[in-house]
């Protein structure tokens, strides 16, 4: 039965021009919640058009082959076969996806169809477009394709080599690479009282997998030369940017439209090649509707996975009382076949350089390689749960071999309350927060103390009990002038989020924002917001979810990614609700015959109102909208500038980077989520299991309490599930051995222990509400589960090495341990002793 | 292939009955999602591990993706779209709903099916038989904390009459 405890904070202060917090931090139920368990969600194979066609893509069989030949004719001639594509014809119709990497990176072709070779299993080499679903799937199946196999490189070490290349075009494999150094790194190695090394590190390949695969439908008219499309992409504005190039058309011509996403995560930023080939078989057909519905395989093989980093030689200065002073290490990504989105991973983990932790010295080369897997894309605490995991397992191994307790290491190199704001080695500031004060609440929640004399028993007894502590940061609302670190020329910077409030016709009050949210509750926490902006209650406010080029608000930046809807996304909503009511306090002051400074804002016998507190005259909001849009006769001219359709863009307050020093705030917001793991290992199968699991987020004020508690349930599950089952795995020939959910099992009821859950709110300085995102949680129980699986083991000679881990895997580790691998992994030197 | 013979469907559905002609490799789910229009019946795996399609089927629950539709002929089933009356909710999907039991809502109408069906056949099921009862139904959002939380509600609720 889950727990849940929360320590008291003060009542939200009320922003200027509105009126006071009434819903804003209420638990209150989502808007969302009763279309959808009506089973009356709009996704995107719900969607029928007239005359809508079906597309079905022939997949490589092979990592890494030269395509010899490509044979489409049987296929086009099945009958309901409307028309077919190959890679080498898509090639005449494009022009390659604008790469973001600099020299090299700029050297790859990246085209939305593989054209002379293949580059990863599921690598679309053709497709073919049909009438219905089945005639589609049987056609692609009479697409015949001759392959020459050529060596597949599937890690990050064979490809640092450079003896078989993945893009020829490159010259290397290495697709970026820079080094992030910062404080006197050689100097904090000679004055340390131990210097730990520690062996190769690997974090795995997985994906939050949303339950709904990819979908898409595009329509391409030659007569209005405009390409709709309807797509669950969760970053339209993106795609848009990297489309408009590549398809040759202005991004005016192109329109995103969205609406209920069955879950995303981050991995449903990448899908634009399939956006491209889908609206160049519309035009094909000469514009009519062409739907694509991705099957599982297909999304397990080549959607995108999250970001595999491999960690070597890496060194930790400590002194005398264990706290870490410097740490130089050196980190591969792997990326996979092409750098969609990436290298941008390459910088992203910086947010979070030395994670929850002081240390000021600190150098990370950083490298990344192309591989013949499936390219990555941002997956759900992207690229900085990477850092935090090694983090992590730096803090572990250190505290194991220096005999000083995992809870006591992590007291003694914490930031402190009192140094917040703190600004890290690298100039990212974190905002707020009470990182042991959080440890305290969560050791609360688990019974510490009674679990480790439990523990103590237990190993008596034989049995592995470990208790794992995960130290988690979620840095939310980012600065995309980061980009500028990987390539200086890149065109972006800052962030921004636009919202648009409008009083319609009939009083109806409307936010449109373009948000692309996939279950976060968007039109929930956006409705709270105004409704104590204009003093009247959630559901008199129609908010309009998803992106809609036509319809909603947006800029450049708009999507759902980098946890940042209640800062960026609800201050550019909260600004556009204050200018609407700035307009009807004008229009009312003048219809009432009042001052504006004696109108109130609030709901009467007719619905939402302004009144005259002095004369208790009162105007309706159909009312205040009639006079502006049908029955403005009269108006005077000073009011003509009154739309009651106010726009309103939020800017971030960033500047761009120093780009030389790899230097500046990368982020806004850093919420935070402490977890604590007892696990235990099976003595005879060497399953792990969760015995116990505790969470305690500080995310800032809180919008509503129940959805940011329901977004922590959720990163946990995924963390379990990545740190225990689930894992992208390739053998050595290439193939993805998790191509189904059968065999990628991702974590269901059974599996999933239940979660004591605390919360913590410290309030951020840098949003107006105090508010910090949170929704991606930075994979906490990765680390978690780890730290109590190395906890349980250290003991017989295992270094917990790989964020994934299972039965199998420990099985193994303790096999090498028996037999000297423990020496491999970890060597302690005392240079200085004393210190 | 389009040259097969197609084959006579009739199912009741929600309590209406409902013919089409349909490929005899139909899946049940294509049938109710293509052919008649329901589509709160979602498509999430292709390979019965995931339970989006989860239907009744004669008061029981199927895969309605691992079912040719003629499999179902003569059949009864319920989908998501007939689970309220008259428009009021179901105590179940009322608890869901009550309890953010769901995120994303693309796995809850198998949800919510697979939980009608347990609390059917065992109104006061333990902790241990409701995760056993949705093993087969993947959420990716909500941990399943708050399934759990609304279905002990559903079960207290519909035990009060």
């Amino acid at each position: 039965m889950a727990t849940t405890l929360r320590t008291k904070t003060k009542k939200a202060k009320a922003p200027a021009a509105s009126g006071p917090a009434k819903w804003v931090g209420q638990p209150i139920r989502r808007k969302e919640e009763d279309r959808l368990v009506r089973g009356k969600g709009i996704f995107v194979d719900d969607q029928k058009l007239t005359g809508m066609l079906h597309i079905r893509f022939v997949r490589s069989s092979y990592g890494h082959a030269k395509i010899v030949k490509v044979d489409v004719s049987k296929a086009a001639a099945l009958p309901g076969v409307v028309c077919t594509l190959t890679g080498a014809e898509v090639k005449g119709m494009v022009k390659p996806f604008i790469e973001i990497g600099p020299d090299v990176g700029q050297k790859i072709a990246d085209y939305p169809m593989a054209v002379d070779k293949v580059t990863f299993q599921g690598d679309p080499v053709a497709a073919v477009v049909a009438e219905t679903r089945m005639i589609a799937e049987d056609a692609a199946e009479l697409v015949e394709v001759e392959y020459e196999p050529l060596p597949p490189i599937l890690s990050a070490e064979e490809a640092l080599k450079d003896e078989t290349l993945v893009h020829p075009e490159m010259g290397t494999n290495r697709n970026w690479h820079g080094v992030f150094e910062y404080g006197n790194v050689e100097k904090a190695f000679k004055q340390a009282a131990h210097v730990v090394h520690i062996g190769r590190l690997h974090f795995h390949r997985f994906s939050s997998t949303p339950l709904e695969n990819n979908a898409m439908i595009a329509v391409w008219d030659s007569r209005s030369e405009r390409i709709e499309y309807w797509s669950n992409n969760s970053f339209p504005s993106f795609a848009a940017q990297f489309l408009s190039p590549a398809l040759g058309v202005g991004i005016d011509q192109i329109l995103m439209k969205s609406f209920d996403i069955g879950g995303g995560f981050g991995i449903k930023i990448t899908n634009y090649p399939y956006m491209a080939v889908c609206a160049l078989a519309s035009r094909k057909t000469g514009g009519l509707p062409v739907k694509w519905a991705e099957t599982r395989t297909e999304h397990m093989q080549a959607s995108a996975h999250g970001n595999e980093r491999t960690f070597f030689g890496t060194r930790v200065a400590l002194d005398k009382n264990g706290v870490i002073t410097a740490i130089d290490s050196r980190h591969v990504d792997d990326c996979g076949a092409y750098p969609r989105y990436e290298p941008l991973g390459c910088v992203i983990w910086a947010q979070v350089l030395p994670a929850a932790y002081r240390v000021k010295n600190v150098r990370i080369d950083m490298n990344q390689v192309v591989t013949n897997k499936c390219p990555v894309g941002p997956n759900r605490g992207y690229s900085r749960m990477q850092q935090l995991w090694f983090m992590e397992r730096v803090l572990d191994i250190c505290g194991h071999t220096l005999g000083i307790s995992i809870d006591e290491m992590r007291l003694r190199n914490y930031i402190r309350k009192d140094e917040m704001p703190y600004t890290t080695p690298n100039g990212c500031v974190y905002d707020s927060g009470d990182y042991a004060g959080m440890l305290a609440l969560g050791k609360k929640l688990i019974g510490w103390d009674d679990w480790k004399k439990k523990q103590a028993a237990a190993r008596k007894d034989g049995r592995w009990i470990g208790i794992g502590i995960g130290s988690t940061l979620d840095s939310g609302t980012n600065n995309f002038g980061q980009a500028r670190i990987i390539n200086n020329f890149a065109p972006f910077s800052g962030q921004s989020k636009a919202a648009i409030a409008k009083l319609d016709i009939y009083g109806e009050v409307v936010v449109s924002m373009g948000s692309v949210p996939q279950g976060q509750g968007h039109e929930t926490t956006a409705a709270q917001v105004v409704a104590d902006v204009l003093g009247i209650s959630p559901d008199l406010v129609r908010v309009k979810p998803g992106f809609d080029t036509e319809q909603n608000a947006y800029t450049g930046h708009t999507g759902t990614y980098a946890s940042q809807f209640a800062v960026a996304g609800l201050s550019a909503i909260h600004g556009a609700a204050v200018k609407l009511r700035k307009e009807m306090a004008r229009l009312a002051a003048w219809a009432l015959k009042a001052k504006e400074k004696d109108l109130e804002f609030g709901i009467g016998a007719q619905g939402p109102e302004v009144r005259d507190k002095r004369t208790k005259k009162s105007i309706n909001y159909w009312g205040l909208a009639n006079l502006v849009n049908v029955n403005n006769a009269g108006m005077p001219e000073n009011l003509w500038d009154v739309t009651l359709n106010c726009r309103h863009v939020y800017h971030a307050p960033f500047q761009i980077p120093d780009t030389k020093r790899k230097y500046g705030n990368l982020t806004l917001t850093y919420a935070a989520q402490i977890h604590i793991a007892v696990v235990e290992v099976d003595r005879e199968t060497f399953q792990p299991k969760i015995l116990a699991y505790a969470c305690v987020d500080d995310c800032g004020r809180t919008i509503n309490p129940r959805i940011v508690e329901g977004q922590v349930h959720g990163c946990t599950a995924h963390g379990i599930g990545a740190a225990l089952m689930e894992n992208c795995a390739y053998d050595s020939d290439g193939n993805m051995l998790a191509s189904t959910f059968s065999d990628y099992t991702p974590i269901t009821a059974v599996n999933m222990p239940d979660l004591l859950y605390g919360h913590m709110e410290s309030p951020s300085p840098f949003s107006y509400n105090g508010a910090k995102g949170m929704g991606e949680g930075g994979a906490a129980p990765v680390h978690t589960v780890c730290a109590g699986l190395q906890d349980a083991l250290y003991s017989s000679g295992v270094i917990i090495d790989d964020s994934h881990n299972t039965g199998d895997s420990i099985f193994h580790a303790l096999q090498r341990a028996s037999s000297g691998g423990f020496a491999i992994m970890v060597r302690v030197e005392h240079p200085r002793a004393s210190r | 292939m389009s040259g097969v013979e197609k084959v006579s469907v009739r199912i009741r559905v929600n309590s209406e009955p409902r013919e089409a002609l349909v490929e005899p490799r139909t899946l049940l789910v294509e049938f109710l999602r293509e052919n008649l229009n329901l589509t709160g019946t979602h498509i999430g795996c292709d390979t019965t591990y995931c339970g989006a399609c989860t239907v009744l089927l004669n008061g029981r629950t199927v895969k309605s993706c691992t079912l040719f539709a003629p499999m179902a002929d003569g059949g009864e089933i319920t989908t998501v779209e007939g689970l309220s009356t008259n428009g009021a909710l179901h105590p179940v999907q009322h608890a869901f709903a009550e309890c953010h039991g769901l995120q994303c809502g693309y796995c809850t109408p198998g949800l919510l099916l697979s939980t009608v069906h347990l609390l059917n056949k065992n109104a006061k099921p333990t902790d241990k038989q409701i995760r056993k009862a949705i093993a087969g139904n993947t959420c990716r959002c909500t941990g399943y904390q708050n399934i759990l939380k609304a279905i002990r509600m559903a079960s207290d609720e519909m035990g009060k009459h």
